[in-house]
């Protein structure tokens, strides 16, 4: 009995002793004080060149704390439960119908930005944001395909039917996405990503499993390690996983069928929780300077919808077709629109119906 | 001292009663409800109706029998083993040590070694066989899933191996029984309850293993839980999840009672 208590009370100390370590480590680190001269940002893991805030620090003499999330919903239930007074966030598009629906966002006045003129036209006005009152484009991509030239000719596949052919069978992997995957049936038929006519959903998805046989699995994040592990030849995924894939792979490519694909946008957003707008403010405004901006979309690798900082990009940059398709194509993208909870659930429901009988 | 008792009883009631009976209730509560919380069966029917979820049922059914199937055949020599050797707490320690391990971590590793690069396939190379695509199959979906359950398996009967007595095993070589018959009339109908018990920490998880089916099986395998999963966290749809937990549930129940029947039937044969 004695050695019980003693090793409980010992468990306990250790647990008490890690708790109060952590703690302690947790207010060194900035944490939930905020005065006057700090900015926090709430923004995705690595999403920003370190660079570019101790730059602005300078210039400013804010103090900027940088927390970061690793999915929106994630960020907004943090934002909705308000513990942390978080003065920018940078959630995508259909996360911004969401928190305006909510209540949870500041409107931006853009004639306080100086610099909101560099955004080019084809970003604005988009459905999730009609009137720009709300979110300043941060990034931009496209959901589209990526394939390994060891096996896959340069430039072979060009359109999304392409893929349903014979010769790739069992090399296809495919995000699990219902919306992407329906998507792509859907535009590759020519109806739209955000169709909501119960018949064309159902002629997509007879489509999709036309696709099955060429079909080696239906993954998450992990599709990047297994391209780069040339486990698949071609995989269906984002521009922004696209990005990191190529950076360890030369052979890997990524195209943007031209009869059109996802637009999807990451955007700077004002939560309610702002307690130092001022500073929101300026950094919104230094980050569109378009040579900030421009050192930014480097490091990150992803698009800018900054005209002048796409300027100041290198050639090689600003000139690859896969990362800023050419205008035509760029018409034919689609932000996805918020669909009605049973529209969603009939997306789900026949991607289901595809993950079950897609075997054979 | 009954007061006493009763104070003791407290936590335990208390915590029975907060997340088990109460989440029970939760569950059944949204199965049998809409979104709009009207008393309806039409979940129940929905599930019936569509050949999709029961198609899915039968596919996680089967999966979870492999999967205990093959749990079984590798555990229960392994218990039997166990049982003989000079170092059991060690040997134990050595089943058992995986289990330390995050599943997602282990999940990982075999994708590293079931790879077309990985090392499966470097064996193989040594003999001029090909990268052979082991992953997102039936095998590679299995062969984890039994890795992974098998400790859950061999800890059980190897509790219930113990506990017959060794007098029991004299006595039956003493009666001039071979070591089949010895087996066949005494250590396994013995050992029952811990090869039930098995059966039962394994079939039941093995239902609805969601996070396999997608790292290892690439959503080749479709189990009720990867359903489970899109209900609650993809479409929001509460009620339909809670009815396929329901189900769930009562699959649980049945193992339950088929196992515990056969125990019956044996003892009136002896």
């Amino acid at each position: 009995m004695k050695k019980i208590l003693s090793a409980a009370l010992a468990i306990l100390l250790v647990s008490l002793g890690l708790y109060l370590g952590a703690q302690q480590l947790d207010s060194s680190s900035g944490g939930s004080a905020s005065s006057k001269k700090d900015l926090i940002i709430y923004n995705w893991g690595d999403y920003i060149d370190p660079d570019l805030i101790t730059k602005f620090e300078k210039q400013t003499g804010y103090h900027v704390i940088y927390e970061t999330f690793d999915s929106n919903e994630a960020m907004y239930t943090k934002i909705k439960q308000g513990g942390t007074a978080y003065d920018l966030a940078v959630p995508s598009d259909y996360m911004i119908t969401k928190l305006r629906r909510d209540n949870l966002l500041d409107k931006i006045d853009t004639s306080r930005l100086s610099n909101f003129k560099y955004i080019g036209k084809e970003f604005l006005h988009k459905s999730f944001d009609e009137k720009n009152e709300y979110s300043v484009p941060y990034f931009w991509g496209t959901l589209g395909i990526v394939y390994n030239d060891r096996y896959v000719k340069k430039g072979e596949i060009k359109s999304w039917n392409d893929l349903w052919k014979k010769k790739y069978q069992g090399q296809i992997l495919l995000v699990d996405s219902a919306r992407d995957i329906m998507g792509m049936s859907l535009v590759s038929m020519g109806y739209s990503m955000n169709d909501t006519n119960s018949a064309h959903l159902k002629v997509a998805k007879a489509k999709l499993d036309k696709i099955g046989k060429n079909v080696k699995a239906i993954v998450a994040d992990e599709l990047k390690m297994y391209m780069v592990q040339n486990e698949a030849w071609i995989g269906v995924t984002y521009s922004g996983e696209a990005v990191t894939m190529m950076d360890q792979d030369s052979h890997i490519h990524y195209v943007v069928p031209a009869q059109g694909s996802n637009l999807w946008f990451d955007n700077i957003v004002i939560p309610k929780t702002c307690k130092n707008k001022e500073a929101a403010y300026k950094f919104i405004n230094f980050m569109l300077e378009p040579k900030n901006a421009a050192q930014n979309a480097e490091y990150i690798g992803y698009s800018t919808p900054n005209t002048a900082a796409q300027k100041l990009l290198p050639k090689s940059v600003r000139e690859d077709k896969q990362f800023y398709p050419p205008m035509s194509t760029v018409k034919n993208l689609e932000v996805y629109r918020d669909l009605p909870s049973s529209k969603v659930q009939e997306y789900n429901d026949l991607f289901l119906e595809f993950k079950m009988y897609a075997r054979n | 001292m009954k007061k006493n008792r009763l104070l003791f009883l407290l936590p335990y009631l208390l915590w029975i009663g907060l997340f088990v009976i109460a989440p029970l209730v939760l569950i059944l509560g949204y199965s049998l409800t809409d979104a709009h919380s009207h008393l309806t069966l039409q979940n129940f029917a929905a599930f019936f109706s569509g050949g999709t979820f029961l198609r899915m049922m039968a596919n996680s059914f089967w999966y979870a029998l492999l999967i205990t199937f093959f749990c079984l055949l590798v555990s229960y020599p392994a218990a039997l083993a166990l049982t003989r050797l000079k170092n059991q707490q060690f040997w134990l320690m050595l089943i058992i040590l995986p289990t330390w391990i995050n599943l997602l971590l282990k999940a990982y590793a075999f994708i590293g070694i079931f790879s077309r690069s990985g090392m499966v396939n470097q064996f193989l190379g040594l003999f001029g066989i090909g990268p052979v695509g082991i992953m997102f199959t039936d095998f590679a979906f299995i062969f984890v899933a039994t890795y992974i359950e098998i400790p859950f398996m061999v800890m059980p009967i190897y509790n219930s191996l113990k506990e017959i007595d060794p007098a029991l095993l004299s006595a039956s070589s003493d009666l001039g029984a071979s070591f089949w018959q010895t087996f066949r009339y005494v250590i396994w109908p013995l050992s029952w309850p811990g090869v039930e018990s098995g059966i039962q920490a394994i079939f039941i998880p093995s239902l609805s293993l969601f996070m396999l089916t997608r790292l290892i099986g690439g959503n080749r395998v479709i189990t009720l839980g990867t359903a489970v999963e899109e209900y609650f966290l993809t479409t929001m749809n509460w009620n339909m999840g809670a009815t396929i937990g329901v189900i769930l549930i009562a699959l649980m129940l049945i193992v339950m009672l088929l196992t515990s029947r056969k125990q019956h039937k044996k003892e009136i044969e002896l």
